[in-house]
């Protein structure tokens, strides 16, 4: 098969819902095993960190709430741009599944990052780099939230979404940099807010297991707001309507999600 | 025709149609000195500490009338079927969204930026600050005017798109507000506020290169709806 | 484990209930996700059966007639 057939195989809905379906419950089963090992791992059997104490622990999971926002956010633009290119509408229904959850996360970067702030520094909210650069990601997101809604016509709201995702990740680098740039600005080199630097080396391998957990999550999530996607934009097709009604039929349910 | 004959076409029709619209290009500068004169009623009178959040706030302000006018860029090509028209004649899009946005800097933010230095004074922003203002909020409002075109050109087909608009560009504004403003505090401390303007012009020729390319696939979009 | 005992695991020498809210609310959060995803997916489901029904409909409608 050349390079093209296979392509145009994976833009087929219906080849995406049957594949997605068998790497379901391994995606699912393996990101929970690495969160809730790792969040284990991290609250108790490791040490407290010699300057922050037991707070530290919270970084296991605002940076992989975080991380993950970011690389949403980037494969949420890949696929508005595959979407634009090749006009594939799977691509379409993946940016349209990414952003919600992309947005959950941003958030809960955010509320993590804040809470972590008030034991630490004793104030709820530091205009820092990365927490601005964070809370600017979430207006990012909420913009294409709001984009998508305001549209009527779907095809017209996945063709300007995929526009502003894209000019939004072209953006995403340079508010970055401008914005660590500000803060260098308005902070003394003595007083560093996010001082994971300080934080053992041999303390952030919990941090591995949550991060790897949480990027599968995503994709587990993403691969299961996709699906209804195409449920619901495929209800005219005979092999939606065979996989909905025959688990009828059968009086059982295929899946729990 | 050539790409820049047809640019300046549209340039000078555009100006032309808004000279004969009248006053409707001054409001985002009302705007401008009515919000201004706002900070000084929510904050105190005291010279010190006006001076002290001038740049920030003059900026800030600056950026909030670039905003109401980015909504009209496209808004009466829109509604007089000019935009279809343009967009179905097989002419270059490239130049001509330019044209239009450069049209729109000419009539939003350049006078912005030639006001400033009124409203400086007001704010009691020490003279230092003066032409760092004014270079600043020039070079600035160009880059705002195509960021700002890209957002109009998104929700023109739109209802409500007036606080869509806002809400889809305004964390696009962010870098040039960071170095515009600080291009006016540092000038204000004494000190050399030519790094940041360069910076500004990096952002106006990235935006005048890229921007344009967006700002058509998104015509095309929401006249094609 | 680093704690003495599991009441100062939850004290966490007074970060307790800092520590312990952030990690609820991941689980929340990721909670709520996969809720989400079930929650459309039953609304999509309904509005398949919905469309499965109506072809029903309209074919019985011809069988009658016919």
């Amino acid at each position: 098969m050349s390079i093209w057939t296979t392509f145009h195989k994976w833009g087929s809905p219906r080849w995406f819902y049957q594949f997605s379906g068998r790497l379901l419950p391994w995606l699912g089963g393996l990101s929970l095993l690495l969160l809730i090992g790792g969040a284990v791992w991290g609250l108790a059997l490791v040490p407290p960190d010699y300057k922050q104490g037991n707070s530290f622990r919270i970084i296991y999971v605002h940076v992989p709430a975080s991380a993950v926002a970011m690389g949403a956010y980037m494969t949420m633009a890949i696929a508005g741009a595959i979407h634009l290119i090749w006009r594939m509408k799977l691509a379409a229904m993946v940016m349209k599944a990414i952003a919600p959850i992309g947005a959950s996360l941003t958030f809960l970067a955010l509320l993590t990052g804040a809470v972590w702030g008030k034991p630490t520094w004793g104030t709820w909210w530091v205009w820092d780099a990365r927490i601005t650069s964070v809370l600017i990601l979430f207006f990012l997101y909420l913009g294409v939230i709001a984009l998508h809604q305001a549209f009527e016509n779907r095809e017209a709201a996945a063709k300007a979404c995929a526009v502003l995702v894209i000019v939004g990740a072209v953006n995403i680098p340079i508010i970055y940099w401008s914005v660590e740039w500000w803060y260098s600005l308005h902070q003394p080199a003595s007083i560093r807010f996010i001082g994971e630097s300080s934080i053992h080396p041999s303390m952030l391998r919990p941090l591995m297991a949550t991060m790897a957990g949480m990027y599968l999550f995503f994709a587990w999530a993403m691969l299961l707001f996709t699906r209804n996607e195409i449920l619901d934009r495929e209800r005219n097709t005979r092999w939606v309507q065979d996989i909905v009604c025959g688990d009828d039929k059968n009086a059982e349910s295929n899946s729990v999600l | 025709m050539t790409l820049f004959s047809l640019a300046l076409a549209v340039l000078r029709r555009d100006l032309l149609a808004a000279a004969r619209r009248g006053s409707e290009w001054s409001n985002p500068l009302v705007f401008f000195v009515m919000v201004c004169a706002l900070f000084p009623l929510g904050i105190g009178p005291e010279p010190q500490r006006l001076a002290e959040l001038a740049p920030g706030i003059l900026w800030v302000v600056a950026l909030l009338a670039s905003l109401l006018a980015s909504d009209t860029v496209f808004r009466s090509d829109y509604d007089d079927a000019t935009l279809e028209q343009m967009l179905l004649s097989h002419q270059a899009l490239y130049p001509q969204v330019i044209a239009k946005t450069l049209a729109h800097w000419l009539l939003s933010g350049l006078p912005l930026s030639l006001l400033s230095p009124l409203l400086g004074v007001l704010l009691h922003l020490p003279t230092a600050g003066m032409l760092a203002l004014m270079a600043s909020l020039a070079l600035g409002s160009a880059v705002l005017s195509f960021i700002g075109a890209i957002g109009a050109a998104l929700t023109v087909g739109l209802r409500k798109g007036g606080l869509l608009l806002s809400l889809i560009i305004l964390p696009l504004y962010i870098p040039v507000l960071i170095f515009g403003s600080s291009a006016v505090k540092t000038a204000v401390d004494g000190g050399p506020f030519l790094p940041q303007l360069a910076m500004l012009g990096v952002f106006f020729l990235v935006a005048l290169a890229l921007a344009p390319l967006a700002i058509a696939g998104a015509l095309r979009i929401s006249v094609d709806q | 484990m680093y704690f003495d005992s599991i009441g100062e695991l939850f004290a966490m020498d007074g970060h307790g209930p800092y520590v312990w809210f952030c990690y609820g609310i991941t689980a929340l959060v990721l909670c709520v996700i996969l809720f989400e995803a079930r929650r459309r997916r039953l609304g999509a489901e309904q509005r398949v059966r919905g469309v499965v029904r109506r072809k029903q409909a309209s074919a019985n409608k011809v069988k009658g007639k016919g």
